[in-house]
């Protein structure tokens, strides 16, 4: 299949997520309280592509699929775009567009705070993320999107602060996000043992 | 202004209007769904999860004609209720999964018919009673309560029950009986969840009342809503209701009632001491430390037109209850 298709196909595919939540949207198919429904489901999609992204250049060093690169890029921007969705939502239907308690409210919940930085940087990935700005950046560039690891963490910690009923969410995005930083971190120890 | 005398009339010649409202949306709800469903060969958006619900709750009869005769509320809330299928269609039951959909759909085989209760502790007449033997004497009313979730969303309910008092006061409590405690059923056959090694709750579920809390008149124990038998997702066959407390005070699917000495242990002030506290009162200015309380989604709170209202201390039942904290500090006290 030509790239270009292939591209289309991961573009449309990237998008079922929303198309779902909307058909719910639309048919009033997302209970008595949407608002939740809608933060917490995006917010899950967040991290499902944020791990997809992740899993891309692990993928292609296990399964010799190189092609799978090509890729990363538009999946890194569906987690971004994702990401934005969570905070737009939260923002209009938790907060109602009420930005006196805003402040407040991000001062008294770590868990919030914390997806500020989480946010500043997707979106400086997001805005690097062209050939062009690649290329201006050189080196830096790979060393400005290794910063996705600290947004997994962060990510990571957004989750485990609101366990409250049970920890399967906590224990499902941890394992996979501590495999896919792991296995980053072996191959480079194992790297520079050999160097 | 609930303790008024009751009148003779009955709840199923009152209450029909609204019922017949609510049952036709419902209906109406799930005929369009039906319709959808045969349209879309895929079935994403059949949900027969309601309808079979509502077959399976249908009671025993004795339980059917004791709800029937049920008193009507005769102040009740001008607030709308909260519609049937939202009331049974969202809900924290953590027994039957961690999602808000799942009380509903995982509790189609719970089988509320026969149950027991023990009734033990501070009682002069201690013993496991059968449900239906708990209930003789016993007059049942409907109450349109606020029911306000410490997740910062409400609704309006129209239970049926009886005062938690009455059935106390059958047991006769001693002079040490200082607080109540109730237990959840504990049965990982028919409680799913209660598998779960990832959950952070130690099963069974408890709950307790400080013993004027529990002998307050507005404290009930409810065995239907909506004029008919309490479905499986919301308690059945036997939950608590306080009202002017957090939501997960109200424990669902009791066995045990004791009197106790000592302050009992209740599941989420054991979970996050800091979070929930022993008395759990709707309180807008005391913060969850995660979210703020001033607030409240009252369902079903649309999209485009979010129904968010201002939180009540006490849930708006002030009047009935403030006395019992006099001297609380309820910042402390939460």
């Amino acid at each position: 299949m030509p790239v270009i298709w292939r591209r289309a196909l991961v573009f449309i595919v990237s998008l079922f997520p929303l198309i779902y939540l909307l058909s719910k949207v639309f048919t009033s198919h997302l209970g008595a309280d949407p608002a939740k429904t809608i933060v917490l489901f995006t917010g899950t999609w967040t991290f499902y592509f944020l791990l997809i992204t992740l899993s891309i250049s692990p993928l292609k060093k296990l399964a010799k699929q190189s092609w799978l690169m090509l890729h990363r890029r538009m999946l890194g921007l569906f987690t971004l775009f994702y990401a934005g969705l969570h905070v737009v939502a939260y923002l209009i239907f938790i907060l109602g567009f009420d930005f006196s308690s805003f402040g407040s409210e991000l001062i008294k919940r770590p868990y919030i705070l914390l997806t500020i930085p989480a946010i500043l940087l997707l979106i400086a990935l997001g805005a690097t993320s062209t050939q062009s700005m690649m290329r201006r950046l050189g080196k830096n560039w790979v060393k400005l999107h290794k910063s996705i690891y600290i947004i997994a963490v962060l990510a990571w910690f957004h989750v485990l602060l609101q366990v409250r009923s049970s920890y399967a969410d906590a224990v499902l995005f941890g394992t996979l996000t501590a495999l896919l930083l792991g296995v980053r971190l072996f191959w480079f120890l194992k790297k520079r043992t050999k160097v | 202004m609930l303790i008024k005398k009751p009148t003779d009339i009955l709840s199923s010649e009152i209450t029909p209007e609204a019922i017949y409202h609510a049952r036709r949306d419902f209906m109406r709800g799930a005929i369009a769904t039906g319709v959808i469903a045969s349209f879309s060969s895929s079935g994403v958006f059949a949900d027969p999860v309601n309808v079979a619900t509502d077959l399976a709750n249908a009671g025993p009869d004795w339980l059917s004609h004791l709800i029937a005769r049920a008193k009507a509320d005769q102040q009740k809330l001008s607030e709308p209720l909260t519609p049937y299928e939202h009331v049974t269609g969202h809900n924290n039951f953590y027994e039957f999964g961690y999602d808000k959909t799942d009380p509903a759909k995982n509790s189609q085989n719970f089988k509320p018919h026969p149950w027991q209760v023990d009734i033990t502790g501070e009682v002069a007449k201690p013993g496991k009673y059968n449900l239906e033997d708990l209930l003789k004497g016993i007059d049942l009313e409907e109450r349109v309560y606020r029911l306000r979730c410490v997740e910062a969303w409400s609704m309006v309910i129209p239970w049926i029950g009886f005062s938690l008092a009455s059935l106390l006061k059958k047991f006769e409590p001693t002079s040490k009986a200082k607080f109540v405690s109730f237990v959840t059923l504990k049965d990982s056959k028919q409680f799913p969840a209660q598998r779960s090694s990832l959950s952070t709750i130690d099963w069974p579920y408890r709950e307790g009342l400080r013993i004027d809390e529990a002998m307050n008149p507005l404290t009930i124990l409810a065995v239907g809503l909506y004029g008919k038998t309490l479905p499986n997702q919301n308690g059945a066959p036997l939950r608590l209701v306080v009202p002017w407390k957090y939501g997960f005070k109200s424990i669902k699917s009791i066995v045990k009632i004791e009197l106790t000495e000592q302050q009992p242990k209740t599941t989420w002030s054991q979970i996050a001491p800091n979070e929930y506290g022993f008395y759990a009162n709707v309180n807008p200015a005391v913060d969850h430390p995660r979210w703020s309380q001033a607030k409240e989604r009252r369902l079903p709170s649309g999209l485009f037109s979010p129904n968010i209202i201002p939180t009540q201390m006490f849930n708006g039942y002030g009047e009935q209850v403030a006395d019992l904290y006099k001297g609380l500090d309820l910042k402390k006290f939460y």
